[in-house]
């Protein structure tokens, strides 16, 4: 291993530029004649509107123009589209509702924009937006998931605010399964609804050329050619060719950067009205009703075991609240992300699930860090601890009875598991905790008013979202392959193009790393662009732990066709046959000879073509690879919690976190070990912290920091983060992704701890130290084991 | 933010004549709560008088048997004064458990004192020692100032000039931290001064910081945490949100004080 190639913890070559302050973010970019948007939001949860007035807005300082949803309608501007069709059992397509940019009629959730000031400043926009006069007939709102379908109406396409009544596995089969089970465990499961709040706020800026006919558009969007694609032709704003966009350093998304937001349609469309650049950055409380938010499932779960605690079935129905317009990819969330995961690191012979997933008057919900694996683990790893409880068998003993052992493992909701080895990553983190030790830890914890509680949570996950044929068959709109482009230079130094994008991953460092270390040249001879869809070829973006497993993957197999032209170049450079020609450590050898020319003069050759001809060989040296690996890779690991409570007051500290997962081939184990930590973080906040309320008639009781609790370094421990391997058989590199695992694996394993230490199966997220104080009052505590 | 107009006046005189002028004008002093308001456009004052360049409003000194806090003093500084450590740490506890260094650099104990947010800390000091607080036209005790949820005994354009806290030898602050926002869920602020007993709560009440009188009744006999064990208040008249119900901040009360008691008496 060199000291930048795979697997070493090279230091972020990103870093610098955002620690000192010159990172470009899309606020950033200022734009000659730049106007700025404020829009004005409803502030009811459902309202028809009667009216809007907006002259007097029109007059007020500094306003260019003051747009609404009649005027994006008459200009025949799209709705936004969910991209992912699924269907319901009875073979109906899911009901999905108009959703325009500015809403014209009716109003369904706080926040939903009516109409757009566009002004010198924002300060002016905000006084414009003020005067802006709406008349609201307000309606009783849908909130609760749970009471959707009998709640009023949202949208005419769906009757009982049912999006879709879907289905996976054989339900025949699982009660049968249920029927002759020994045991069975039941649960009834809020997974709860998370705000995502990545550091850097969404935010868009247009720009119309009347010279070219050119939109470009500068995008906080985790992918930006989806965006194009959907704003093109679904929304219609402008063709494919005509519309640029750009997604400079983005500051964290996690999902929900990904989706195609009313904002950067509307800065689009009034940039070509106005005939000057429009930008709109959002502000923290915009944020809280604007961007999707993540999980809000209410489940019922049931897990058969027989006598010797071995799975038999899984049964689960849960109600998935998608808010009130279906985001770009919300409908696959609660399906084909969370069903298809059921199964666990378990061999469970049959799996039955329903999803009903619901409209309500609450900000659309699609994917956020996990999306849909998180919910699917929390069911999974609660039914699994609790049955272990109930049958008075060790946690980690019921997990090591019915893990899977043998791969290929197809289990009965879609996936087939192609490597993993679960008992290694469970032996390796009880070492590491030291599980051992635990009831003595308990019991000098008593001694100060302390109870502790250990929880495992044994997860797995399904990441890339490919083969794009796969995904196809499921209802996917789009393929889910990724794309690269090895630029060479004539000086040897190189540019990868990369479909990805960044938002806080690292992509400049571990991609550079493959490449330095395949081609033998140094670290710093690399770079890599991506984000801008004049640069770079198509490309889906980065989600699902994508980014590695698929996105290198591609730069893998143009880097294979950059090695085969370059070895045709060294062949008449040395006059020899290109397949007597050897590449390594950057150098091209003649197979059983001293003969070799470096990297550097081979570039050099293939553009100034002195050493063939045209008709030999085409000068230069770029490959493009578009990818499409063969399965879902498949991360899993164990994650085992310690926490101490405060008997008095509920409070309750991790005391100590151990993390061993399999990610596949790593390549940079800093890197990988950052995701953990962030992913980690975000877990123990959906456990402990978060937690989106609406009151009854759906306003957000949650709309700032001061109600809504973000994790911070506080509320957590050092953690103890090591990894196996077993390479992923489905791409060349064997990765197997790390983002979302973290967040996958955390939430299970905190309030499979909290349950322990206070002795009830049962506990809602957040656990707060108020609920947990009251769970207490409820409970007796476990004997110390 | 609305537009307004801004004045540094360098005397507490200037300040209230340009107060007086501006009916709609508000004092500024760290603009840790105000100005966040402002941002939101909550509050649109048409007038901010900056009380930054004021000479003599900063400082912690020891005066006879009471320490003297200039208002504009900030959290920080208050929290680090070396008088003040010695002469009553349970008292320089309380603005070291502010929010954040961002915060305590900036906020001052006048504008929190006269914000009186029934979450914010130093009201419970001010009430839990008796303390004075001492405007451009009078001096109030602690026991009339704080009248309620954001509101004080302060009329419009008053200043406050200072806060004197009598030295109490047993004092000391418990807070149990609200999650998101950091302030106290509830925190309880307990001295001994001679015979006076003073047990002051934040946080937990719905009209703001109060005292507790059957657990200062209680600690008459001995003024430690096993006088009241067992003592519980109501939940009646207590705060209850999303964070914490009524019962669980009338229990954080009870577990506030003994802890509170336990650290005075170390
Ligand atoms: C992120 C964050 C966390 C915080 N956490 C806490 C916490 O944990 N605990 C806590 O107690 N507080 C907390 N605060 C509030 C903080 O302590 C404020 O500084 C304080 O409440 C107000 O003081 P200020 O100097 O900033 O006043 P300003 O915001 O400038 O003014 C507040 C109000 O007081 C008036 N005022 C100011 N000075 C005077 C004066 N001398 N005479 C009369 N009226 C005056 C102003 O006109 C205004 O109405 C937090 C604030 C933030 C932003």
């Amino acid at each position: 291993m060199s000291a930048t190639g795979i697997g070493a913890a090279v230091r972020r070559k990103e870093d610098f530029r955002f620690i000192t302050g010159k990172g470009q973010y899309v606020d950033d970019v200022v734009r000659p004649g730049e106007t700025r948007a404020v829009f004005v939001r409803s502030p009811h949860a459902r309202a028809k509107i009667k009216s809007i007035d907006v002259s007097a807005a029109r007059k007020m300082p500094g306003v260019i123009d003051v747009l609404t949803g009649a005027d994006l309608a008459n200009d025949k501007i799209g709705g936004l589209i969910c991209g992912w069709m699924i269907h319901s059992k009875d073979g109906t397509p899911m009901k999905m509702a108009p959703h325009p940019a500015l809403a014209a009629t009716t109003v369904n959730h706080v926040g939903d924009a009516v109409a757009v000031v566009i002004a010198a400043t924002v300060a002016q926009g905000k006084d414009a937006a003020e005067k802006v006069k709406v008349d609201y007939e307000v309606l009783a709102a849908v909130v609760d998931p749970a009471k959707a379908k009998s709640g009023p109406q949202i949208h005419e396409i769906a009757a009982k605010n049912t999006i879709y009544e879907w289905s996976l596995g054989d339900s025949k089969a699982t009660d049968t399964a249920f029927a002759n089970a020994k045991h069975v465990t039941k649960l009834d499961i809020v997974n709860n609804r998370l705000a995502p709040n990545a550091m850097e706020p969404r935010a868009a800026l247009a720009e119309y050329d009347s010279g070219t006919d050119q939109l470009t558009l500068w995008n906080t969007t985790q992918n930006p050619h989806v965006a194009r694609l959907v704003i093109s032709a679904f929304v219609g704003i402008a063709p494919e060719h005509k519309l640029r966009v750009i997604a400079p350093d983005v500051g964290g998304g996690f999902g929900s950067k990904i989706f195609i937001y009313p904002e950067e349609v509307v800065c689009l469309w009034a940039s070509r009205k106005v005939r000057r650049p429009v930008k709109w950055t959002s502000d923290r409380s915009e944020a809280f009703v604007t961007d999707a938010h993540g999980r809000d499932h209410v489940t019922h779960a049931e897990l058969a075991l027989d006598a010797n605690g071995k799975i038999l079935a899984l049964r689960a129905h849960t109600i998935a609240n998608l808010g009130a317009y279906m985001s770009t990819f919300s409908s696959s969330v609660p399906t084909y992300l969370y069903a298809t995961l059921l199964s666990g690191q378990y061999d469970i012979p049959q799996i039955y699930c329903e999803v009903d997933a619901v409209y309500t008057n609450t900000v659309p919900v699609d994917a956020y860090r996990g999306a849909g694996r998180p919910e699917a683990t929390f069911v999974v790893e609660r039914l699994v601890e609790v049955a272990a409880r109930e049958l008075g068998l060790d946690p980690a003993e019921l997990r090591k009875r019915n893990f899977v052992k043998s791969f290929p493992h197809q289990t009965p909701v879609i996936m087939a598991y192609d490597a993993g080895d679960y008992g290694a990553s469970l032996k390796k983190a009880m070492e590491l905790a030291d599980v051992k030790g635990f009831s003595k830890r308990k019991r000098e914890a008593a001694r100060h008013g302390k109870l502790r509680g250990l929880g495992y949570s044994t997860y797995i996950e399904a990441c890339g979202i490919a083969p794009s044929q796969a995904v196809g068959s499921l209802g996917a709109g789009v393929g889910l392959w990724e794309s690269a482009e090895v630029r060479v230079n004539p000086t040897g130094s190189v540019e990868v193009l990369t479909g990805t994008h960044a938002h806080g991953q690292g992509h400049e460092t571990t991609f550079a790393q493959l490449v330095s270390e395949r081609l033998g040249i140094p670290f710093d001879s690399v770079s890599i662009v991506h984000g801008d869809t004049d640069k770079v070829q198509f490309g889906m973006g980065t989600y699902g732990s994508r980014s590695g497993a698929v996105g290198m993957s591609a730069i893998v197999k143009a880097l294979d066709k950059v090695e085969a032209k370059a070895k045709k170049v060294a062949g008449f450079m040395m006059e020899a046959a290109e397949g007597d020609i050897e590449f390594k450590d950057g150098k091209f050898t003649v197979k059983g000879t001293d003969k070799s020319v470096g990297w550097g003069d081979v570039a050099l050759n293939a553009y100034i073509a002195h050493k063939f001809t045209g008709a030999e060989l085409e000068p230069g040296l770029k490959e493009t690879s578009f990818y499409d690996p063969t399965n879902f890779t498949f991360p899993a690991g164990c994650h085992i919690a310690e926490v101490e409570i405060d008997i008095e007051t509920g409070k309750t500290e991790i005391v100590n976190w151990t993390a061993v997962d399999d990610f596949g081939t790593v390549i940079n184990p800093m890197i990988v070990e950052g995701q953990v930590h962030g992913g980690i973080a975000q877990g123990v906040g959906q456990a402990m912290l978060e937690g989106v309320v609406y009151d009854k008639e759906g306003q957000l009781v949650t709309g700032s920091m001061m109600d809504y609790t973000m994790p911070r370094a506080h509320d957590l421990p050092s953690f103890k983060v090591e990894t196996t391997e077993t390479r992923a058989p489905s791409n060349p590199l064997g990765i197997k992704g790390c983002g979302e695992a973290g967040a996958i694996a955390a939430p299970a394993a905190v309030i499979n701890a909290i349950t322990d230490a206070i002795g009830t199966e049962q506990i809602a997220m957040p656990a707060t130290a108020n609920a947990v104080w009251a769970a207490l009052s409820r409970a007796t505590p476990r004997a110390a084991a | 933010m609305y537009n307004f107009t801004f004045h540094r006046p360098t005397t507490v005189r200037q300040a209230a004549g340009l107060l007086s002028r501006n009916p709609e004008g508000k004092i500024l002093a760290g603009g840790q709560s105000l100005l966040p308001v402002m941002k939101q456009r909550l509050a649109s004052p048409s007038a901010l008088v900056d009380l930054a360049l004021v000479e003599g409003m900063t400082g912690v000194e020891l005066k006879g048997r009471s320490v003297v806090i200039g208002a504009m003093t900030r959290h920080a500084d208050v929290a680090n004064s070396t008088v003040l450590q010695e002469a009553m740490p349970g008292l320089a506890a309380v603005p070291g458990a502010v929010g954040d260094p961002q915060v305590r650099n900036r906020g001052t104990i006048g504008g929190s004192i006269a914000n009186n947010d029934p979450n914010a800390d130093y009201p419970a000091a001010c009430l839990g020692l008796g303390a004075t607080i001492i405007t451009n036209k009078r001096r109030i005790a602690a026991d009339d100032f704080f009248t309620g949820m954001f509101s004080t005994a302060l009329e419009d354009g008053e200043i406050i000039t200072k806060v004197s806290f009598p030295i109490a030898k047993k004092c000391a602050y418990e807070k149990f931290k609200h999650p998101a926002s950091g302030f106290a869920l509830v925190g309880v602020f307990v001295s001994k001064r001679g015979p006076d007993i003073r047990v002051a709560v934040t946080g937990a009440g719905s009209n703001g910081v109060f005292r507790v009188k059957t657990f200062e009744e209680a600690l008459k006999k001995r003024f430690a945490a096993k006088s009241i064990e067992g003592l519980t208040i109501p939940a009646t008249g207590m705060n209850e949100d999303i964070h914490a119900s009524a019962e669980y901040r009338a229990h954080l009360v009870g577990v506030l004080a003994r802890r509170a008691l336990a650290k005075a008496n170390a």
